[in-house]
C-alpha cells in the first residue's frame, strides 16, 4: 500500500562515548523512511547497528553513554531528535512502539498482564481506569491470546515465550501508533511460534495500517515480511529496495554473501555453506574507506581509502559500492 | 538475561569503546578506596609505633592535671585521673588492631572449616545450618555480652566472643560457594573419575571462596572493632586497666559536659579506623567481584 | 499457600529449638563452676552450693534442660537473682521504651533510606550518588556514641532544643515523648539507614539493569513511574528482607543508645544483669529477643508473596 512517508530517517548518527578518546561511531550517516501501512525490514548481522539505530528514534540508548550524534527523525514532519523529554515520552508507546526481542525479560514480573496495557493507555489517553482495562481485554482479543479474561490478571511468568511476545504486541499497538519498531522479535522463539508472531504481525498491520520497521538478521522472516528491505553492515546502509528488487538482484557484495550463506533446501548432504570470511570489525576500530572491504572479494584500494555513497541501480534499488553498479551508469 | 545481553550489540558497542583501564589503574581513578588503604595504614602506623611518637606512659597518672583540655603537653588533654588522652588513644589503636585482626581472622578460618563440611557433607549440612541459623537468631552484640558475662573479662574473651556470633555468615557464605561450585559440571566429572576430596577442595573449591572471604573478613574486622567499643562502652569488654577505646570512651561519659574531649578524640579514631577498613572492603570488592556489592 | 504459611512457621521452631539450647548452654558450659559464677566472687561455699541446689545445676544436664524447657512453655522464665522478681515480668516492664525506640528508628531509616537508595541508583556515577555513598559508608562506621554524645553536645547543651536524656511514654505526652525519642533515634538510625540505602541501591541498579525497565520507558511511562512502580516493586523482595536480617544491628544499637541516652529499656536491664552475673535475666532477655527477632523475619517472609507474585509455593 503506498503512501506518503511516517518516519523519515535523515543523516543518523548514533555514537557513544568512550572516555578520553573520540566517541565511536555506532549508526553512521544513515538514511531511511518507512511509508504508512508498509514493512520496511532492517537486516544485518550483530553488530551493525540495526538495534541502535531503533532505539535511537526514541531516544532510548543507553544513558550515560549514547548520544545522538547528528541527523534528524521525522514523525510527520516533526524532528524527534530535538524534543523535550516530557514530549518524546508523549511519542513513546502512542506514536511510535517498540517491541523487543525477549519476551522472557521484557515484561515486568511483578504486575499483571491487564495493568501494564491497561498502563500505557492511561498515561497516554488519560481514560478512567476501568476503560484502561476494557481496552487491555480488546487488545489481547486482537492479538489472539485464548481466554483473554483470565489471562488479564495473570502474571507473565504464567505465559509461554510466545503469548509473552503477543502480550508484548498487545502493548505496544494498545494507543493505535503510527509507527512499531520491533526488534528481533521472533528470535528468542520456536520456529513453529515464530510463524505465529509474524502471521500476526501482518495481519494486524493490515488492519491498523501500522508502518513496521522490523528488525532481523533472518532473511527467512525478510522473505516473509518484508515490503522494502535496508541492509546494514557496520553502522551503514549498504543497499536498500524492495523485497522484489533486493532478492531478485542482490548486489551489494556483503547482500550476496548474505543471501549465498543461506543454507538452501534441495542443496544435498555435505554442500558447504558459503561463509563470508572474515569478522564484523569492532566498532573502534572500523577501516576507513568501505568498512566491508577487508571481507570482500572484489575490494579494491579505492575501495580500501574512500567510502562508497550511494547510487542508484534501478527502480528504488540503492547500494554503497565502487565496484557493482549493476552496469547502469551511476 | 539483562537490557545488556539482548542489546547484545550496544554492550560490545560500549564495551568495546570504553577502554577498560587496568585494575591499579581504577583504583587510582577511583580516590576513595586508595584513601581508605592510605588511612588505614596511618592508624597502623601510629598505634603500632605509640611508644615512640609518645614519650608518655598510657598508665601514667597526674592528678594533678587532671581534666585538662588539650594544650601543649597532652595533645588531646587529660582523663579525669590525669592520665594523658593523646598516648591512651595511640595505645587503644592497639587493642583495636589486635582484636579487629584476630576476629577477622579467626572466624574466617572456623567459618571456612564449617562452610566446607557442610557444604560437601549432606548430613552434616543440615545439623550444622540449624546451628548457624540459631546462632544467627541472637543479635551479635547480645550474644557477645551474654558469653562475656561467664567468666572474668580478658583480651581473649572478647575475641571469642565477638568472634563467635561473626561465624554464621562466613559459614553461609562459605557453603554457598561450596554448592555452587559443586554443581558445576567438572566437579562432577572430576569426583567420577575418582578425584580424592582434599585434592577437589584444594584446586577447585578453595580458590573460588577466596575474593568472597577477603572481602568478608575484612568487614568482620570493621564490625569487630566497633562491637569491642561498645562492649566495652558499656562495661563488659575489654578489662578497664586497658586502653581501649571503648573503656576510654566509657570511663570519660561521666565528665562529657566538662571535658567533653576524653570521648572526642578516642570516638574519632575509632570512627576513622572503622571508616577506612569499611572502605577498604567496599573497594576489595569492587575490584574482586563486583557481584559482591548484593549480597554483602 | 497456607500450606507455605505452615511450613514457614513450622521453620520456625527448630530455630528457637537451637537458640534455647544455646541460651540453656551458655551457662553450663562456661569454664568455671556456675553456680559459683553467680554467687559472684565472695560468696561462701555454703552460698554457692545453696544456689545450685536452687537452680537445679547439680542435676543431670538433660534433665535440667527438660525442666527448664518445660518452664519457658507454661511463662516460667526464671526469678532475677537479684531483684527477686520473675524476669518476664521485668521484661515487659521495660518493653516499651526500647520497643519505641526500635520502631521510630526503622521508620526513621526507611524513610531516610529507601529514597536516598533509589536516587543513588537513578544516577548511578553521578556526584549525588557518590555523595550519597559516601555518607553511607561514614554513616556506617561512626560509632553511635560519637554520635549520640555530639547530637547531645549540639542539640541539648548547647541549643538546649531537646532533653539530654530520658523516656516518656507517648500515652503520657506525645509531645515529650517525641522530644525524648528524636536524638537516640537519630543516633541509632543513622546506621540502619546506611545499610539500608547501600542495599537499595545495589539492588535497584541490578533492577534498572533489567529489559522491562526498557519496555516500560519504551512505552512512554514517566521516569517516576518507572523507577517506583516498576523498579522498586522488583526490588522491594531483597529490602524487605535486609530491613529484617538488619534488625538485628538494631538490637545491638538499641543497647548502647539506651546507656548513652539513659532510656530505662531492655538494653539497661540486660547490661545491669550482666555487671551482677544475674543469668535467670541474661537468659530472659536472649531469648525474648531472639524470639522478636525470628518472629519478625517470618512476618516478613510471609509477605513476599504479597510484593513478588512468582514467590507462591
Amino acid at each position: 500500500m503506498e503512501g506518503e512517508a511516517v518516519l523519515l530517517v535523515e543523516g543518523l548518527r548514533t555514537e557513544f562515548s568512550t572516555g578520553d578518546g573520540p566517541p565511536a561511531v555506532a549508526v553512521q550517516d544513515l538514511s531511511f523512511h518507512v511509508n504508512r501501512g508498509e514493512t520496511l525490514c532492517i537486516v544485518g548481522e550483530s553488530g551493525c547497528g540495526k538495534s541502535l539505530t531503533a532505539l535511537s528514534v526514541l531516544r532510548l540508548l543507553p544513558r550515560p553513554y549514547g548520544r545522538i550524534g547528528a541527523g534528524r527523525v521525522l514523525l510527520d514532519g516533526r524532528n524527534l531528535v530535538d524534543l523535550p523529554e516530557p514530549e518524546i515520552r508523549a511519542i513513546r508507546g502512542r506514536a511510535v512502539s517498540m517491541i523487543f526481542q525477549e519476551p522472557m525479560t521484557s515484561l515486568n514480573p511483578v504486575l499483571n498482564i491487564g495493568r501494564q496495557i491497561a498502563e500505557t493507555v492511561m498515561v497516554h489517553e488519560g481514560l478512567p481506569w476501568p476503560a484502561c482495562m476494557d481496552r487491555a481485554l480488546e487488545m489481547l482479543r486482537l492479538v489472539r491470546i485464548p481466554e483473554p479474561e483470565r489471562r488479564l490478571h495473570e502474571y507473565p511468568h504464567q505465559l509461554s515465550g510466545g503469548m509473552r511476545q503477543r502480550v508484548m504486541i498487545a502493548m505496544a499497538l494498545a494507543c493505535r501508533p503510527r509507527v512499531l519498531l520491533a526488534d528481533e522479535p521472533t528470535t528468542a522463539l520456536d520456529v513453529t511460534i515464530q510463524a505465529q508472531i509474524l502471521d500476526l504481525i501482518r495481519d494486524l498491520q493490515r488492519e491498523t495500517g501500522t508502518a513496521v520497521v522490523l528488525i532481523t538478521h533472518d532473511l527467512g522472516v525478510v522473505a516473509e515480511m518484508a515490503d522494502r528491505v535496508l541492509v546494514m553492515y557496520a553502522g551503514s546502509k549498504v543497499e536498500e529496495g524492495t523485497a522484489e528488487e533486493i532478492f531478485d538482484a542482490p548486489s551489494h557484495p556483503y547482500t550476496r554473501g548474505l543471501m549465498g550463506a543461506m543454507p538452501h533446501l534441495g542443496g544435498g548432504h555435505g554442500t558447504r555453506l558459503n561463509e563470508i570470511p572474515g569478522v564484523v570489525p569492532a566498532l573502534t576500530a572500523r577501516p576507513s574507506g568501505c568498512a566491508f572491504a577487508p571481507r570482500c572479494s572484489l575490494a579494491t584500494d579505492k575501495c580500501r581509502s574512500e567510502a562508497p555513497g550511494l547510487n542508484n541501480i534501478g527502480g528504488s534499488h540503492l547500494i554503497a559500492c565502487w565496484e557493482v553498479n549493476g552496469g547502469l551508469p551511476t | 538475561m539483562s537490557s545488556t545481553q539482548s542489546l547484545g550489540t550496544a554492550t560490545e558497542v560500549v564495551k568495546a569503546a570504553t577502554r577498560r583501564p587496568s585494575r591499579i589503574g581504577r583504583m587510582i581513578r577511583r580516590p576513595l578506596p586508595a584513601m581508605g588503604a592510605v588511612l588505614l595504614l596511618i592508624l597502623i602506623s601510629v598505634s603500632i609505633g605509640a611508644p615512640w611518637i609518645t614519650a608518655q606512659d598510657p598508665f601514667d597518672m597526674n592528678v594533678v592535671d587532671r581534666l585538662q583540655p588539650p594544650n601543649e603537653t597532652y595533645f588531646f588533654g587529660t582523663d579525669a585521673f590525669g592520665r594523658d588522652i593523646f598516648t591512651r588513644t595511640l595505645y587503644g589503636g592497639r587493642v583495636s588492631l589486635i582484636i579487629g585482626v584476630s576476629v577477622a581472622v579467626t572466624s574466617t578460618v572456623i567459618g571456612l572449616i564449617i562452610g566446607i563440611i557442610a557444604g560437601y557433607f549432606r548430613m552434616a549440612d543440615a545439623i550444622l545450618m540449624r546451628i548457624m541459623d540459631g546462632l544467627m537468631a541472637i543479635p551479635g552484640i547480645l550474644l557477645a555480652i551474654g558469653l562475656m558475662s561467664l567468666t572474668r573479662a580478658s583480651i581473649w574473651v572478647v575475641i571469642i566472643a565477638i568472634t563467635i556470633p561473626e561465624v554464621p555468615r562466613v559459614v553461609r557464605l562459605v557453603r554457598s560457594v561450596v554448592l555452587t561450585v559443586r554443581e558445576q559440571v567438572y566437579i562432577q566429572a572430576a569426583g567420577a573419575i575418582g578425584t580424592r576430596f582434599p585434592r577437589l577442595m584444594l584446586k577447585h573449591i578453595l580458590p573460588n571462596t577466596f575474593a568472597p572471604l577477603i572481602v568478608q573478613a575484612t568487614y568482620i574486622a570493621a564490625s569487630a572493632v566497633l562491637i569491642e567499643s561498645y562492649l566495652s562502652f558499656l562495661g563488659v569488654g575489654t578489662p578497664p586497666e586497658i586502653p581501649s577505646w571503648g573503656n576510654i570512651i566509657a570511663e570519660g561519659r561521666l565528665y562529657v559536659q566538662i571535658a567533653f574531649w576524653n570521648i572526642l578524640f578516642p570516638s574519632i579514631f575509632l570512627a576513622l579506623m572503622v571508616l577506612s577498613i569499611n572502605i577498604l572492603g567496599d573497594g576489595l570488592r569492587d575490584m574482586l567481584d563486583p557481584r559482591l556489592a548484593r549480597r554483602i | 499457600m497456607g500450606n507455605y504459611v505452615a511450613r514457614r512457621i513450622f521453620a520456625t521452631i527448630p530455630v528457637m529449638g537451637v537458640v534455647a539450647i544455646i541460651v540453656f548452654l551458655m551457662l553450663r558450659l562456661s569454664p568455671g563452676d556456675p553456680a559459683a559464677i553467680i554467687a559472684g566472687d565472695h560468696a561462701t561455699s555454703d552460698e554457692i552450693a545453696e544456689i545450685r541446689e536452687h537452680l537445679g545445676l547439680d542435676r543431670p544436664l538433660l534433665e535440667q534442660f527438660i525442666r527448664w524447657l518445660g518452664q519457658l512453655v507454661s511463662g516460667d522464665f526464671g526469678v532475677s537473682i537479684y531483684m527477686e522478681q520473675p524476669v518476664l515480668g521485668l521484661i515487659l516492664e521495660r518493653v516499651e521504651p526500647t520497643l519505641a525506640l526500635a520502631i521510630s528508628t526503622m521508620i526513621f531509616a526507611i524513610a531516610l533510606a529507601v529514597p536516598l537508595g533509589v536516587i543513588a541508583a537513578w544516577r548511578a556515577g553521578s556526584w549525588v550518588d557518590q555523595t550519597i555513598m559516601a555518607l553511607s559508608v561514614l554513616a556506617f562506621s561512626v560509632p553511635v556514641f560519637l554520635i549520640g554524645y555530639g547530637l547531645v553536645m549540639g542539640f541539648s547543651l548547647a541549643l538546649e532544643l531537646l532533653p539530654v536524656q530520658g523516656f516518656v511514654s507517648i500515652s503520657e505526652d506525645p509531645i515529650g515523648f517525641l522530644q525524648h525519642i528524636l536524638l537516640p533515634t537519630v543516633a541509632l538510625g543513622l546506621v540502619y539507614t546506611a545499610l539500608l540505602a547501600r542495599i537499595t541501591r545495589a539492588t535497584m541498579l541490578e533492577t534498572l539493569n533489567e529489559d522491562y525497565i526498557r519496555t516500560a520507558r519504551a512505552k512512554g511511562l514517566a521516569e517516576p513511574r518507572v523507577l517506583i512502580l516498576h523498579a522498586l516493586k522488583n526490588a522491594s523482595v531483597p529490602i524487605v528482607t535486609t530491613i529484617g536480617t538488619g534488625l538485628a544491628l538494631l538490637i545491638g544499637g538499641v543497647v548502647v543508645t539506651e546507656s548513652v541516652f539513659a532510656v530505662p529499656g531492655i538494653g539497661r536491664l540486660t547490661i545491669d544483669a550482666v555487671l551482677q552475673r544475674d543469668y535467670p535475666v541474661i537468659q530472659g532477655v536472649i531469648l525474648v529477643i531472639a524470639g522478636v527477632y525470628v518472629l519478625v523475619n517470618l512476618a516478613i517472609d510471609l509477605t513476599y508473596s504479597l510484593l513478588d507474585p512468582r514467590i507462591r509455593y
